[in-house]
């Protein structure tokens, strides 16, 4: 105790001034934190506020973990991160490509870029539910009008068609994500490498895999990483489109979490569901930061 | 054999003509360098011949094959840049056989080739190092060593010793050349450094502002400069050039000072002409000092302004006819400001141009 107290002593001002800091983590992330960490052991139901008291000790995490609708939007998820992560990836690497080699209006194809990042992720879902709507969408009328389709095509019911028009217009919006940071490093490539490699005999493509890709890739994993914590929280875009229906058929972990938390009032079992999902969020980050590190690393000279 | 022919080259970036129709034949194996300040136009020239810029004009042939439209993987050169434009996230022995992997070459050969390489140039304890991890030295001999691993037609060097430091480039100078007699090809080497250029070419080509000036072997063109540019441009410290009028098989200088005209330009200008009058510091002496055999020789008497001993020779700050000179003096003793020497100059090794045009009146 007397310790702590010289320490106090001793470094009372920059200890007073932390304080409120302090202050304002311990309450509104860990507070809340260990609140939702108790309630994933309780049996909280949103409207008996006293089964707050009712502990049940692992009841819900092993209900979740019993539980094929959990297991189903957990591996919609994966699915949809990996779907969304590469196209986009793939998508906004040859965006990045043919913008870098623009050289008259290059700041307004930027900023157009940007555009559908200035949308909220609501408005986009909304949008895309209406353009893929089979009765009054853009898209049925353009195909059925064009001859392509004779009959509506259920873009937001049938399972893997929801899915896919779900995808569309996450990649949509967030292509452009991968687009700038994929640019910021074509811009900050030396040219000298890239000159060295065709005088030693690499075609176009050649030069692409071998020099301009690796030297992308610390970009590339940085927007990964930035992307899979997005989109492993994804929620709003659809629970507009299809709310994870119909019956359950595009359930994420968040649209099932928020169903059970506050559709069913079962917060303990919503709980527990989150840290499962939190897990992901964070193999995915650790995941991509240590490419990221050994991409860096690889790089070394720069 | 690659022997390299430029005719006509012009490069030109929009509006703006950066080089005018440069005419050179390079001979095989034969080591030319480029010199020249820098915007004279000598490093587009060399990546014109590499093929990483356009050629706006002329014809470039490589080996008797026009090779203007040819990328340069199709060339058959190879290339060491000023910064190294080593790959950084290979190995040494990566970046070594990088061009030979791309060739598609067997594992084995490539070993072999760069093993070799490795050996001419000691990079063989640094061979599982990234650039990263090499000093600058050890990042030029890699270039170097990824440029000779393949085999080229012809060498191509981008200022390659300019980002090194003086000792280290003194150093790699040597190395460059004992390169070219183990590996004798071609080369094309490009700098702003006449000492570069002196003693590594077999030919040096002076270029000023996208123009041949001077082509010739480093004593040519330090022997026999064709203009006042060149004059000037090669040799350390630079030749004084003095401004003054023929009159009466001498020139005179303001301030009534006069020279004589040099043995090999008389008969070569007229009485009244306007000439600069050049000569290099190693060839005004104080009379004590002269060596036997110099030929014709003239007296002046020189105020000494300043004197920078170098250990081995001192150099003289004067002033003729207003104009600050330099001589050397060859054994040397403490020389104080403002002391008055009598001084010899070598008029074997004394110039006259124009003093319009700044060309040579030796033709």
């Amino acid at each position: 105790m007397t310790r702590f107290r010289r320490y106090a002593r001793d470094h009372a001002v920059p200890l007073a001034l932390l304080s409120p800091a302090v202050l304002v983590i311990l309450l509104v992330v860990l507070l809340p934190l260990l609140f939702s960490f108790y309630t994933s052991f309780s049996n909280y139901r949103l409207i008996r506020p006293d089964s707050l008291w009712d502990w049940v000790g692992f009841r819900n995490y092993a209900r979740v973990l019993g539980d094929g609708d959990f297991w189903s939007a957990f591996g919609r998820t994966v699915l949809f991160l990996t779907v969304a992560l590469n196209l986009e990836m793939l998508l906004g690497l040859g965006l990045a490509l043919m913008v870098n080699r623009i050289t008259w209006g290059q700041r307004t194809m930027r900023t157009i870029m940007m555009f559908p990042m200035m949308f909220s992720p609501i408005l986009v879902g909304f949008q895309f539910k209406y353009l893929f709507n089979d009765t009054i969408g853009l898209v049925n009328n353009a195909l059925q009008s064009l001859g392509l389709a004779s009959e509506p095509i259920p873009f937001l019911v049938d399972r893997w068609l929801a899915f896919a028009a779900i995808s569309f217009a996450e990649i949509w919006m967030s292509t452009s994500i991968f687009a700038i940071l994929i640019l910021a490093g074509l811009f900050a490539m030396p040219k000298d490498p890239i000159e060295a490699a065709r005088v030693d005999g690499c075609s176009n493509w050649q030069v692409f895999r071998h020099i301009t890709l690796p030297f992308l890739m610390p970009f590339i994993y940085i927007a990964m990483t930035i992307r899979s914590l997005d989109v492993a929280r994804a929620y709003d875009i659809v629970d507009v489109m299809t709310g994870g229906g119909p019956a359950g058929r595009t359930e994420l972990l968040w649209t099932l979490i928020a169903r059970t938390a506050y559709d069913d009032a079962r917060m303990g079992r919503a709980n527990a569901m989150a840290y499962f999902s939190i897990l992901l969020s964070i193999f995915f980050t650790w995941f991509f930061f240590r490419k990221l590190m050994a991409a860096r690393r690889h790089l070394g000279a720069f | 054999m690659a022997e390299v022919t430029l005719r006509k080259i012009v490069k030109s970036y929009g509006a703006l003509e950066v080089v005018h129709g440069i005419d050179l034949d390079i001979a095989h194996n034969e080591f030319v360098v480029l010199v020249g300040p820098s915007g004279c136009g000598k490093s587009t020239t060399l990546r014109m011949i590499a093929g990483l810029e356009e050629v706006s004009g002329g014809e470039i042939a490589i080996g008797g094959r026009v090779v203007n439209t040819l990328p340069p993987r199709a060339r058959n050169i190879s290339m060491v840049f000023q910064n190294y434009a080593l790959y950084p996230h290979m190995t040494v022995r990566e970046n070594l056989g990088f061009s030979l992997k791309i060739a598609g070459r067997p594992p084995a050969e490539i070993d072999k080739a760069t093993d070799e390489a490795a050996a001419i140039l000691g990079l063989a304890d640094y061979m599982d190092r990234t650039p990263g991890e090499l000093s600058g030295g050890q990042r030029q001999r890699v270039a170097m060593g990824r440029a000779i691993v393949r085999h080229p037609d012809v060498f191509l060097f981008d200022e390659p010793l300019s980002n090194l430091d003086a000792k280290l480039r003194t150093q790699m100078r040597v190395e460059i050349k004992k390169l070219h007699q183990k590996v004798k090809t071609t080369i094309v080497y490009v700098t702003h450094d006449q000492v570069e250029a002196m003693t590594l070419a077999d030919r040096i080509v002076i270029m000023k502002d996208g123009h041949i000036v001077q082509t010739g072997t480093p004593l040519e063109v330090f022997e026999r400069p064709a203009n006042t540019f060149v004059a000037t441009f090669i040799g350390s410290p630079p030749m004084n050039l003095v401004d003054g009028v023929v009159a009466g098989g001498a020139v005179r200088f303001a301030g009534d000072v006069s020279l004589p005209v040099p043995p090999a330009f008389r008969g070569r200008v007229q009485e009244g002409q306007r000439v600069t009058y050049g000569f290099r510091a190693d060839n005004l002496m104080p009379a004590g000092h002269a060596m036997t055999g110099i030929g014709e020789t003239a007296e002046i008497d020189l105020t000494i302004a300043l004197a920078e001993p170098l250990g081995a020779e001192t150099i003289l700050l004067s002033e003729l006819a207003g104009v600050e000179i330099q001589g050397k003096m060859y054994n040397p003793r403490p020389v104080a400001a403002g002391e008055r020497l009598s001084c010899l100059l070598a008029l074997d090794h004394a110039h006259l141009f124009d003093a319009e045009t700044g060309a040579s009146l030796r033709t």
